[in-house]
C-alpha cells in the first residue's frame, strides 16, 4: 500500500505551503523520519520527514508550486512497489495540486488522451472530488463529520472558521443549536491591521459584503479575465426610445436603454452560444436557457435579479421585468430563486459616468457585458461629422473557454444589431 | 533555555555549528538554546532566493572591495546582509510538541526583539507582512527561520552598530521601498553590545518562559 505524503500545517493560520525543494526524487528510497521535502511560508523554511518508509513512487507538485494544507503531495510505496514504471519518472506534471486526477475514480478509459509524460503510477490520491475549495471543506475532522451527518447538515455549505473555511467542531455545534445551517457563519479573522483606538472606525461588514467579497475572490481566482471594450453608436436606440417611449408608458412599462441593450444581447447570445456555457470539470456546459442577470446597485452591495428565459420575451417583456425586478431588489422583495441561475449578467458601470468598466464575471457564469455611460459625442459618418450619443460596451470573459476572437464576433454582432436595431 | 554569547564567528562557521547543535538537540543531548553572535561582513541568500542574484545590487568587484563575502544559506526569507555591530541570534529549539506554530514561533521572536528594542529605550513594532520589527518604515531587526522537524536554526539579526551603507549592496529581504536602520542611529550615540544582549536575552525569556 502506498502512502499519502499530505502538505503538513505548520502553524493555525497557516492554508497553504510552498514545496521549495524535494530532496528525495521519484525512485529514491527514503526512511521515516529522514527529511523529504522543504516547503516555505512567510520567512520560514522547513523540512519536512517522510511518514513512512519506502520509495518515492510519484510526486504530485513541483517545487515552486504552492497547495492547500492536507493536499496529497507524494506517494511513498513499498519497496518493490516501484515496478509500475514510475522509475526515473518526472514529478507528475498536474499543475492543480488539490484538483481531482480527472483518471481517478473513472474506470481507465480506454482511449485516455495520454499526456505525452510519463506513464502515470497507481491510482492517484482517493480523497478528490471537487474543487480545492470544496476539498478543504469537506476535509473537516472526522468529529465534525460524524456530527454533520447525525443532523442532516451539509458541511459544504457552511462556511467555517477554520483554516480556509474549515467547519471546525465549534462551528458545526453552533449551527445544530441554532437548529440548521445559516448564511455564512464568522469567517476567520487573519491578523487586524488596526485596532480600535487608532484614528479609524471599525464597522462588521453585512452579510451581503461579506458574500460579495467571497464570490469578487472566488471569481478572480477562478476565471482568467480577459476583456473587449466596442464603441457603439446610440443614435437609433435613442430615436427609437424618444418614438416609443410614451406607448411604452401606456403600456405600463418604462422603456430605458438597458430595454434594448437586454434585448439586443439575447439575440447575441443566441448566435453565440459559448458566451451562455459553463465549465463543469473537462466539460463545456451549453444552457438553452438564457438566463439573463442584471446588476443592480443597492446601498452598500449590489444584487442580480435574473429575468429567467430572457428569450422568450420581446422588448416590452424585457422593459417589464427589467424594471420589475430592480425595483423589488431596492426595496429587498426579491424572493431567493430570483437572484438565482443566470446564465449571463449585464451590468452598468457606467452609471456614475464611467466610460466604461472591466467588470467581473458572475460565476459559474463566463462572460459578462458591463455597459459604459451614454454621452454625446462627435462620430465620424460618410466622412462627416455628426454628434451622436455614444456608448461603450464591455465584454468581461472567461479566457479559458472564450477566445477573443469569438468575444470580437459577439461584440461585433451586439454593436450591429443595436445600431441597426428593429424593434 | 541556556544562552551561549559566542562574540564574532564566521558565517560558514556558524552554519555548521547550527547543523551539529539541531543534530543533537534533536537526539536530546543539549537542551533548547540561544546562540548569540556577530559575522564578519557578509551577504546571505535565504531559500526563496535560492540560485538567483536579482536583490544583490552590487557587483562581484563593489562586493570585493567592501570586503564582504556572499553565502547561500538554508533559512527562509530572501537576501539579507549581516556583519560587525549586528546582534545575530540563533535559536535552536526544540517546538515539538507544546509549539508547533511555524508563524506563532516567528511572532514570538518579534515579540522579544520589541521587548529588548524597548529597554534600549526604543519603540519597534510589527508591520503586517512584513516579518521583522520595524521603526517607522525602516527595518530594526530581520528575521529568517529554518524548521527541520520542528528543531528551530537561524533566527533574527538585530542593528545594533552596524555598518548601514553595506545594506545599499542588496535590496533588504527584497522588499522595495523600505529603508534599514539602527539602534546607534535611533539613540544618536553609541550603544554597547553587551547592553543589547542582556536586552535581547531577557526578551526572550520572557517571550520563551517555557523552554
Amino acid at each position: 500500500m502506498a502512502n499519502e505524503v499530505l502538505m503538513p500545517q505548520m502553524g493555525e493560520s497557516i492554508a497553504e505551503g510552498t514545496i521549495v525543494r524535494w530532496i528525495k526524487k521519484v525512485g529514491d528510497s527514503v526512511d521515516r523520519d529522514e527529511p523529504l521535502f522543504e516547503i516555505s511560508t512567510d520567512k520560514v523554511d522547513a523540512e519536512i520527514p517522510s511518514p513512512a518508509a519506502g520509495v518515492v513512487l510519484e510526486i504530485h507538485v513541483k517545487e515552486g508550486e504552492t497547495v492547500p494544507v492536507n493536499s496529497v503531495v507524494a506517494l511513498i510505496g513499498a519497496k518493490g512497489e516501484e515496478s509500475s514504471g514510475s522509475k526515473g519518472s518526472e514529478p507528475s506534471k498536474s499543475s492543480e495540486p488539490g484538483k481531482p486526477e480527472a483518471a481517478a475514480s473513472s474506470p481507465a478509459p480506454s482511449a485516455a488522451p495520454a499526456p505525452a509524460a510519463a506513464p502515470q503510477a497507481p491510482a492517484a490520491p482517493a480523497a478528490s472530488s471537487g474543487s480545492v475549495e470544496e476539498l478543504r471543506r469537506t476535509k473537516s475532522s472526522p468529529v465534525v463529520r460524524k456530527i454533520a451527518s447525525e443532523h442532516n447538515i451539509d458541511i459544504t455549505q457552511l462556511q467555517g472558521s477554520g483554516i480556509s473555511g474549515r467547519v471546525t467542531k465549534k462551528d458545526i455545534l453552533s449551527v445544530v443549536e441554532s437548529g440548521g445551517p445559516k448564511a455564512a457563519a464568522s469567517t476567520s479573522a487573519p491578523a487586524m491591521a488596526f485596532k480600535p483606538g487608532e484614528n479609524v472606525r471599525i464597522e462588521k461588514m453585512s452579510v451581503m459584503r461579506k458574500k460579495i467579497a467571497e464570490h469578487m475572490v472566488f471569481s478572480m481566482h477562478t476565471s482568467p479575465h480577459v476583456y473587449s471594450v466596442y464603441e457603439v453608436d446610440f443614435h437609433r436606440i435613442a430615436t427609437l426610445r424618444d418614438k416609443l417611449k410614451a406607448e411604452y408608458e401606456a403600456a405600463g412599462a418604462r422603456l430605458t436603454y438597458t430595454s434594448f441593450i437586454a434585448a439586443a444581447t439575447v439575440d447575441a447570445i443566441r448566435q453565440f452560444p459559448l458566451v451562455n456555457a459553463s465549465i463543469d470539470g473537462d466539460n463545456i456546459v451549453y444552457k438553452r436557457d438564457i438566463n439573463l442577470g442584471i446588476a443592480v446597485a443597492l446601498d452598500n452591495g449590489l444584487l442580480v435579479p435574473v429575468i429567467r428565459n430572457a428569450d422568450e420575451r420581446n422588448l416590452l417583456g424585457l422593459s417589464r421585468a427589467i424594471a420589475d425586478l430592480a425595483s423589488r431588489a431596492r426595496s429587498k422583495k426579491l424572493n431567493p430563486e430570483e437572484v438565482q441561475g443566470g446564465t449571463f449578467t449585464i451590468t452598468n458601470p457606467g452609471i456614475y459616468g464611467a466610460l466604461y468598466g472591466l467588470p467581473m464575471i458572475n460565476q459559474p457564469q463566463v462572460a459578462i457585458l458591463g455597459v459604459g455611460s451614454i454621452d454625446k459625442r462627435p462620430v465620424v459618418i460618410d466622412d462627416a461629422i455628426a454628434v451622436h450619443p455614444v456608448c461603450h460596451l464591455t465584454l468581461g470573459y472567461d479566457h479559458r473557454l472564450i477566445d477573443g476572437a469569438e468575444a470580437g464576433r459577439f461584440l461585433a454582432y451586439l454593436k450591429e444589431r443595436l445600431e441597426n436595431f428593429e424593434a | 533555555m541556556e544562552i551561549r554569547r559566542l562574540g564574532t564567528v564566521g558565517y560558514q562557521e556558524a552554519l555548521d555549528l547550527q547543523t551539529g547543535l539541531v543534530e543533537q538537540r534533536r537526539r536530546g543531548d543539549v537542551g533548547d538554546l540561544l546562540l548569540l553572535l556577530e559575522h564578519p561582513p557578509v551577504i546571505t541568500l535565504g531559500v526563496k532566493t535560492r540560485n538567483t542574484r536579482t536583490n544583490i545590487v552590487a557587483s562581484d568587484a563593489q562586493l570585493a572591495a567592501a570586503g564582504v563575502a556572499v553565502f547561500q544559506s538554508g533559512r527562509g526569507g530572501d537576501v539579507t546582509y549581516h556583519g560587525p555591530g549586528q546582534l545575530v541570534g540563533y535559536p535552536i529549539f526544540d517546538l515539538n510538541p507544546h509549539r508547533r506554530d511555524v508563524h506563532q514561533y516567528v511572532r514570538d521572536i518579534e515579540e522579544a526583539l520589541i521587548l529588548a528594542a524597548a529597554s534600549c529605550g526604543v519603540t519597534a513594532a510589527r508591520v503586517p507582512g512584513l516579518t521583522g520589527i520595524w521603526v517607522g518604515r525602516d527595518k530594526l531587526a530581520a528575521i529568517g527561520v529554518r524548521i527541520s522537524r520542528w528543531i528551530t536554526s537561524h533566527g533574527f539579526a538585530f542593528n545594533v552598530s552596524t555598518n548601514l551603507s553595506h545594506f545599499d549592496l542588496i535590496v533588504p529581504c527584497g522588499i522595495q521601498g523600505r529603508g534599514v536602520t539602527s539602534l546607534e542611529e535611533l539613540r544618536g550615540g553609541p550603544v554597547p553590545m553587551a547592553e543589547v544582549e542582556a536586552a535581547v536575552e531577557a526578551g526572550f525569556l520572557s517571550v520563551f518562559k517555557d523552554l
